[in-house]
């Protein structure tokens, strides 16, 4: 680790929390309806639709309204996908997806996973990218942010009926918020080397007098929606580590700036909805502090080296480079770790698969936490919300008095349904792993033999479930069982965790909001922030303890005995 | 029931239209006229014909050149189905190596690149593959070392190829981002234009 190194990190960290600021007014506003610059445009799709704005919806409703959005959205996109060989667009002449990878694809592009079982510039037409997944892109991550500003508001006032009107919510924020920061950054992508065409690829003739076929896209556009929506899947196969998807350290950096931005400054919008800003920051503190101490692991240890390498006869002074680009270092690359998988995007700019074993530790453990730090675009927010009522639950068992959070009493009913939203990963993450790690079938999909081998199937029904999308890559992702129960990961980690929570919201509504009196539990102080940390630790992580121990760990100790696989 | 596919329905295609078709294609015809050279690959030309992209490594196996990285790609061999072959630097599929840390395969694959480098200790770029397998940049003492033997192959002086190294060699961004590098292809374009 150098100095410069943490320059470089708490330079993006800073320019991270500023420009949240800001945006996070501005999001309350939009969802308030008060930003209206595009209002014809909004009208139109509101008449074309049928949807009245003003309707308020209870939780069921917004709940229902969701799902049918998705819904669409999935059919449509596994139409897309089957069919690109026979529609325009298509250059290259790719042919239509199997039935198993466009499932796959589909699912994980609805649910904000972008787990990517195909390899963008072998098997995707521009059509595909543009109109199918760049599209689930803005409407995946409008999903998540509408389903956080629902259950803001359930804590706004008291004895509420309705969580607004998700038709509404979707809307503005696509056209409010996702649209005109992707056209801002996708232009100064586009500066940084990002190719946005829609030539064919070309051939080129080496120096060396070879041939070398250079693939293009409309890539920028797509490559800013997917930082921003904290989507991740890549235009290109390797994700940001793709010279032309990630050009230089600055647009790496202006890259983990895209996908931190929004999920830091729907924290704050929490605190506007709330009219109390310091809880705002109380939840934005936990989730600064677990990036800095992840993105803290994985530099020192990648910074460290791989000691068999190093004994081999390698400089120690670059740390390990297997998977890694010379252009990012070190220190983007560790921060790139901590904060894609902290916030459930999933793009890479460095190969995890390749990370040393404490270094892939982290990544791992971070989804395993539940997605919150700051998690995904909407689904950070209202994974925290759930984490802060157990947080709150804790704390009133240790004094004997009945939970509130801002001014809302926490009973049996929020407790449970927290509990069922905060099982849904486990089970699926451990029970899907559990399996594939026994069946032939599945372990015909690993690559790396000993501890490695496991961490690799823990790590991909993790990122399913987590709805991050990033892989220890060298399982082989695409055959029908993986597809499939990938497929399912997703869709429970997702959704199963999204009816519960939306479940709390209407419950919370209706409660009457009660003042703040001597004995209530301050949630803003450094006191709740170390309380609500060590619940997301203890709840949120204990239950991952024997598989890391079984995965990473035993890699780390086996490495460092010198035994190789 | 239809109070609410009505709305899912319009809502996802009219997104699609606008969100997958207009926008994009709006945008790349600003992008195609504001920013032509990156927004077309960043392609590079020598005597009217397209030698590569700036951005992207191509493959140099000659002892007359500065080596890139090791590089992981492959290309599918029609012969020998699900075993694809070794294309370093094969820009129509890009890929890592993606093996973990205690891997014999890649311990064995550093070996046999420290042998083939002439000894260590050998800076680490020199010997591992990249996450795109299209890494453009070397490090700079990656370039020195390989300096000697292109003197001998060219009959060229030591000190007028680290001279070029060191005039290739790119600082951080604005002196802080990222680490120093030298772009392989632009050195070896130098390097053919020394006389």
């Amino acid at each position: 680790m150098t100095l410069i190194g943490w320059a470089q990190i708490a330079l993006v960290l800073a320019a991270i929390v500023a420009a949240a600021i800001p945006l996070a007014r501005y999001i309350a506003a939009v969802a308030a309806g008060r930003i209206t610059f595009l209002a014809p445009v909004e009208r139109a799709i509101y008449a074309a639709g049928g949807i009245d704005p003003a309707r308020g919806m209870g939780w069921k409703g917004y709940t229902l309204a969701m799902l049918a959005a998705n819904l669409a959205g999935f059919l449509l996109l596994y139409a897309l996908l089957r069919l690109q060989g026979v529609l325009p667009l298509n250059p290259q002449g790719f042919d239509g997806l199997s039935p198993w990878l466009a499932f796959n694809t589909a699912i994980s592009f609805v649910t904000n996973t972008n787990w990517q079982a195909y390899s963008g510039e072998a098997a995707m037409s521009y059509l595909s990218q543009m109109a199918g997944l760049s599209v689930q892109n803005f409407l995946s991550a409008a999903t998540g942010i509408a389903l956080a500003l629902a259950l803001c508001r359930a804590f706004a006032g008291g004895g509420l009926k309705g969580l607004g009107n998700f038709w509404a919510d979707f809307v503005r924020v696509n056209l409010y918020v996702l649209v005109p920061l992707a056209v801002i950054v996708g232009l100064a992508f586009v500066a940084l080397g990002m190719p946005q065409t829609l030539a064919s690829y070309v051939e080129a003739t080496t120096l060396e007098g070879g041939t070398q076929t250079i693939p293009l896209g409309p890539a920028a556009f797509q490559i800013a929606i997917k930082h921003l929506g904290t989507n991740g899947g890549g235009f290109f196969g390797v994700n940001a580590a793709h010279p032309f998807e990630g050009p230089s350290a600055l647009a790496t950096s202006l890259q983990i700036w895209s996908h931190q931005v929004i999920p830091f400054a729907l924290a704050l919008t929490f605190g506007h909805i709330v009219r109390d800003i310091r809880q705002g920051w109380a939840l934005l503190a936990v989730m600064l502090a677990f990036v800095v101490a992840g993105t803290w692991i994985v530099y020192a240890a990648e910074a460290a080296g791989n000691p068999l390498h190093i004994a081999a006869g390698v400089d120690p002074a670059q740390g390990n480079m297997e998977g890694k680009e010379v252009r990012f270092g070190l220190a983007l690359g560790a921060l790139f770790v901590a904060t894609t998988t902290g916030a459930s995007c999933g793009a890479v700019n460095l190969m995890h698969d390749s990370l040393m074993p404490l270094g892939g530790l982290v990544p791992l453990f971070l989804i395993q936490l539940g997605e919150v730090l700051p998690g995904g675009v909407g689904s950070g927010l209202y994974g925290m919300i759930v984490f802060v009522l157990l947080a709150v639950f804790v704390a009133g068992l240790m004094v004997g008095r009945t939970p509130e959070y801002l001014g809302k009493k926490v009973q049996a009913r929020e407790i449970k349904l927290a509990m069922l939203a905060v099982l849904v990963l486990p089970a699926a993450i451990l029970g899907f792993t559990a399996v594939s790690v026994v069946l032939p079938v599945a372990t015909a999909s690993i690559q790396d033999k000993g501890p490695h081998g496991l961490s690799e199937m823990l790590y991909a029904y993790t990122s399913a479930a987590g709805n991050n999308g990033s892989a220890f890559g060298g399982l082989t992702a695409d055959t029908p069982w993986m597809n499939t129960t990938l497929g399912i990961a997703m869709a429970l980690g997702r959704f199963a965790y999204i009816v519960p929570m939306m479940a709390i919201a209407g419950s919370i509504a209706a409660k009457p909001k009660l003042a703040a009196s001597t004995g209530t539990f301050p949630t803003h102080g450094p006191l709740f922030v170390g309380l609500l940390a060590g619940v997301i630790l203890i709840l949120g992580g204990l239950q991952f303890m024997p598989a890391l121990a079984l995965g990473p760990v035993a890699e780390h100790f086996v490495l460092a005995a010198g035994k190789t696989f | 029931m239809m109070t609410i596919l009505r709305p899912a329905i319009a809502l996802v295609v009219l997104f699609t239209l606008l969100l997958g078709l207009a926008a994009p294609l709006a945008f790349t015809s600003v992008a195609g006229v504001v920013f032509p050279t990156q927004a077309g690959g960043s392609l590079v030309e020598r005597d009217g014909r397209v030698v590569g992209s700036a951005l992207l490594g191509q493959n140099f196996a000659s002892e007359r050149y500065f080596q890139p990285r090791p590089s992981a790609t492959t290309e599918a061999d029609a012969e020998n189905e699900g075993s694809p072959r070794a294309v370093p630097y094969n820009a129509a599929t890009s890929a890592a190596s993606q093996l973990g840390p205690t891997s014999a395969a890649l311990l064995d694959a550093v070996k046999e690149r420290i042998a083939a480098y002439g000894g260590g200790p050998v800076p680490a770029d020199a010997v591992t593959a990249s996450g795109s397998g299209l890494d453009p940049h070397i490090s700079p003492e990656n370039g020195a070392r390989q300096v000697r033997r292109i003197a001998q192959a060219r009959g060229l002086p030591e000190e007028r190829l680290l001279e070029l190294v060191a005039q290739h060699t790119e600082g951080r961004q604005f002196g802080l981002l990222g680490e120093p590098r030298v772009n392989v292809l632009r050195l070896n374009v130098a390097l053919d234009a020394l006389r």
